[in-house]
């Protein structure tokens, strides 16, 4: 394939192909663990059976987003919202929507058919219709398995234009204009970074995506690796011919075998192509993609590490300068960039720097994508402006907390990141006015805490990971963390002082100030911030060895509510412990000396007499 | 890292594939870790033994891939069960009650984190976040993906690999 032309004849076709066909799209993304895959073999039976495979297409896409309702199914036209389908509502959905043209009412998503008058689009329902999706455009949409699909949606344009018509450094200069930063977690100017590798002499260079999404709770690369693994590619090869460099790696978690497949396949079908390989659309220019799987070591996230890894080696971070533009893979330039940030890329050739600068905040230009999780009632993926507040995200388009409860913090960032308390729930979500609260965008988790969440308990939590993760080369991050988990131990357990707390504050400042990489530098963070906004907590802990919100074992006193009690027995009789007395008819009492903590009392309870504090 | 307690039953069947792999890849950069993922496709995990082959394969030195192969959580020494079952500990699996799925599972198969039972059958490990937290807690054995759990379901889960 040479012209621009024959690619558009390619999109015409699959454009009249997709809009010929009624299509059914089955999220097969995180919706895989809810049965998606029996879902997708029922339909394809069913309208087999029905005699309408020829009018009817069954589509497994990537991650629609709106994981709590899954397995979700969208019937396109009409976009005609189906959610928690199993196999058995398969088929009165194929004979009475595809066979007789109504939706199938009782497994709609309930939003949709709020109005008794009309069925709401998708697009058009609250978790959607505040969501402005340009990574995760594709996702959820095409197929992810055919290379016509993508092109359908613009696919591979953006590559050709560079190849035909633009100069490496106008690129360059497209991407340092357009203000995208990266989105992987540090947040810094992709441009830059482009014209860093692409005043390089040095050759080899090489193009790396790093694909190693390792902070828990985050899985929005993961969506665009399933969704729409062509857009990576497409992007990566631009980002060769912008800085020069004909060897493309992909680093991804072994964790994450569906992406791998994909783009695998993905890799397979653009070679075939001719828009990925050797002489690419017949311009004489060579990009190939090498695919490295990692093997579970959340250091290998941190750009130097990576590339020690994908030479063979320990993923052992290193010190910089150089930076990796100047000395990295193979001690030769490189260049790295997040998966969502690639994702960003072929769009901004197309539309220009100035339509994506028109997007988002001034210092955060474009769009975030959050993984959203916790206590919470929608939880998934959401992509919205830079800019767009907290409560937007947690109230308008996720629903608020369950059972009514109350919204006591967020985490953003993962373990590197820091909490956002209620007070702060107007916070505009971008780089800069996260990091002004003390918190940070990361990769884009969003753990959503109820008062049921102990801020102690859950910095231990995030203490707990980098202890484990720690790659162990300097010593800050290797003994700092280590002793910083032995405190919150401490404290969770009712034994710390109020010294001990001094400790804990002087370590965090050594670590974030000593430590080599990324992950030591900042692994401190949630127990500042949670120090910062919820010191209360701590110190209700240490002086009065009470966890205000019932979660450290060691410091939960359960106690029976005298007018409550009914004497039932059933709480003595499922005590483990034999710590519960009383007699029959009677209020019963705990002997705290003797209680285990483990709660059987309270959930066999039928009368709510027994709290716990 | 535990330090290996069952014996090595490798087949020259594997041996050779093994020694496929490594004339394969031995001379692409940074091999080392291509080659050592796919003898753990192999062998299943990766015993001293196989680490040796290796070395002898590459010409790089044993105490190298030792070293890679206890850095990275993926790397086996020890073999696993015919059903690998892996806990999610991550965020949001663990705000959602992961950690009480992983004692109970501890408690029922009686092993602990990365032991194998003594009939081979399941192996246990926690690990952090696969990605489907809008599912959370979450378990995997072998590749099928178990979401929303409570302790209650996980007797007849267990069940089914039996």
């Amino acid at each position: 394939m040479k012209t621009l032309e024959e690619l558009q004849k390619i999109k015409a076709e699959a454009q009249a192909e997709m809009a010929r066909k009624t299509r059914v799209l089955v999220c097969c993304g995180g919706c895989t663990s809810s049965g998606s895959l029996k879902v997708t073999a029922a339909f394809e039976k069913e309208i087999a059976a029905a005699g309408l495979a020829d009018k009817v297409q069954v589509v497994k896409t990537g991650c629609m987003g709106l994981c709590s309702q899954g397995p979700i199914v969208v019937v396109q036209p009409g976009d005609v919202f189906y959610s928690h389908i199993d196999e058995l509502k398969v088929g009165k959905i194929v004979t009475e929507h595809l066979m007789g043209g109504k939706p199938v009412k009782e497994y709609l998503y309930p939003e949709t058919i709020a109005d008794p008058a009309k069925v709401l689009a998708m697009a058009e329902t609250n978790f959607y219709k505040k969501q402005m999706c340009l990574a995760l455009r594709n996702c959820g949409h095409i197929s992810p398995l055919h290379i016509e699909e993508y092109i359908a949606r613009d696919g591979y344009e953006a590559l050709w234009r560079c190849l035909n018509e633009k100069k490496p450094e106008d690129i360059v200069q497209t991407m340092i204009d357009s203000g995208l930063r990266g989105r992987g977690g540090a947040g810094f100017p992709t441009g830059k970074k482009w014209l860093l590798a692409a005043q390089q002499k040095e050759t080899p260079k090489y193009v790396i995506c790093n694909a190693d999404e390792g902070d828990p709770g985050a899985f929005m690369d993961r969506s665009v690796l399933e969704g729409d693994p062509h857009v990576i590619l497409e992007a990566m090869t631009i980002a060769g011919y912008a800085t020069g460099s004909h060897h493309g790696y992909i680093y991804v978690r072994a964790e994450y075998p569906i992406a791998v497949q994909r783009l695998e396949i993905a890799i397979e079908q653009a070679h075939k192509l001719g828009v990925l390989g050797k002489n690419i659309f017949e311009t004489g220019f060579d990009f190939d993609i090498e695919l490295r799987l990692g093997a579970g070591a959340f250091v290998c996230g941190e750009g130097s590490a990576l590339m020690t890894s994908i030479e063979g080696n320990r993923g052992e971070p290193r010190q910089k300068p150089p930076r990796s533009a100047e000395k990295g893979l193979f001690q030769k330039p490189s260049l790295l960039n997040n998966v969502e940030t690639y994702a960003n890329i072929p769009q901004i050739i197309l539309k220009g720097a100035d339509w994506f600068k028109g997007i988002g905040t001034e210092g955060s230009t474009g769009t975030k994508v959050f993984a959203v999780g916790g206590k919470i009632n929608n939880t998934g993926l959401v992509e919205v402006p830079m800019g767009t507040t907290l409560r937007e995200v947690v109230y308008d388009i996720c629903g608020g907390i369950p059972n009514s409860g109350k919204f006591k913090a967020a985490q953003t960032g993962g373990p590197s990141g820091g909490c956002i308390p209620a007070d702060h729930l107007d916070v505009k979500m971008d780089f800069d006015s996260l990091k002004k609260i003390g918190s940070m965008m990361g990769s884009g988790g969003l753990i959503v805490m109820d008062e049921h969440t102990c801020m102690v308990d859950i910095a231990k939590f995030f203490l707990e990971f980098t202890v484990d993760e720690s790659c162990g080369k300097c010593v800050p991050c290797r003994i700092g963390t280590r002793r910083m988990l032995d405190i919150l131990n401490k404290i969770t357990m009712g034994q710390a002082t109020m010294e001990d707390l001094e400790k804990l504050e002087e370590l965090c400042s050594h670590i974030q100030q000593n430590s080599l990489c990324g992950l030591g530098q900042s692994a401190p963070n949630p127990v500042v911030s949670t120090l910062k906004y919820f010191r209360d907590e701590y110190i209700a802990h240490i002086v009065d060895k009470r966890c205000p919100a019932g979660v450290c074992k060691k410091l939960v006193r359960y106690t029976i509510d005298k007018t409550k009690c009914k004497g039932c027995t059933m709480c003595a009789r499922n005590c483990p412990a034999v710590a519960i007395s009383g007699s029959i008819r009677q209020p019963h009492e705990i002997d705290q000396v003797k209680c285990l903590k483990c709660g059987a009392c309270m959930t066999n309870c039928k009368f709510g007499a027994i709290s716990k504090g | 890292m535990k330090s290996q307690t069952l014996p090595f039953t490798g087949t020259p069947e594997q041996a050779a594939e093994l020694k496929k792999v490594i004339a394969e890849l031995k001379d692409q950069p940074g091999a080392l870790m291509p080659i050592m993922q796919k003898a753990q496709g192999i062998y299943g995990y990766l015993p001293i033994e196989v680490q040796k082959m290796i070395a002898d394969g590459t010409g790089i030195p044993i105490e190298k891939i030792y070293g890679v192969s206890t850095f990275y959580a993926q790397f086996n020494l020890q073999p696993k069960g015919k059903y690998r079952i892996s806990v999610c500990l991550g965020t949001a699996c663990y705000v959602k009650g992961g950690d009480k799925i992983w004692d109970a599972l501890r408690k029922k198969l009686g092993i602990g984190e990365g032991e194998c039972t003594s009939d081979r059958k399941f192996s246990l490990d926690s690990c952090r976040c696969i990605g489907a937290c809008g599912m959370a807690p979450v378990m995997m054995i072998n590749d099928d993906v178990y979401g929303r759990l409570t302790v209650d379901q996980l007797d007849d889960i267990l069940a089914k690999y039996n």
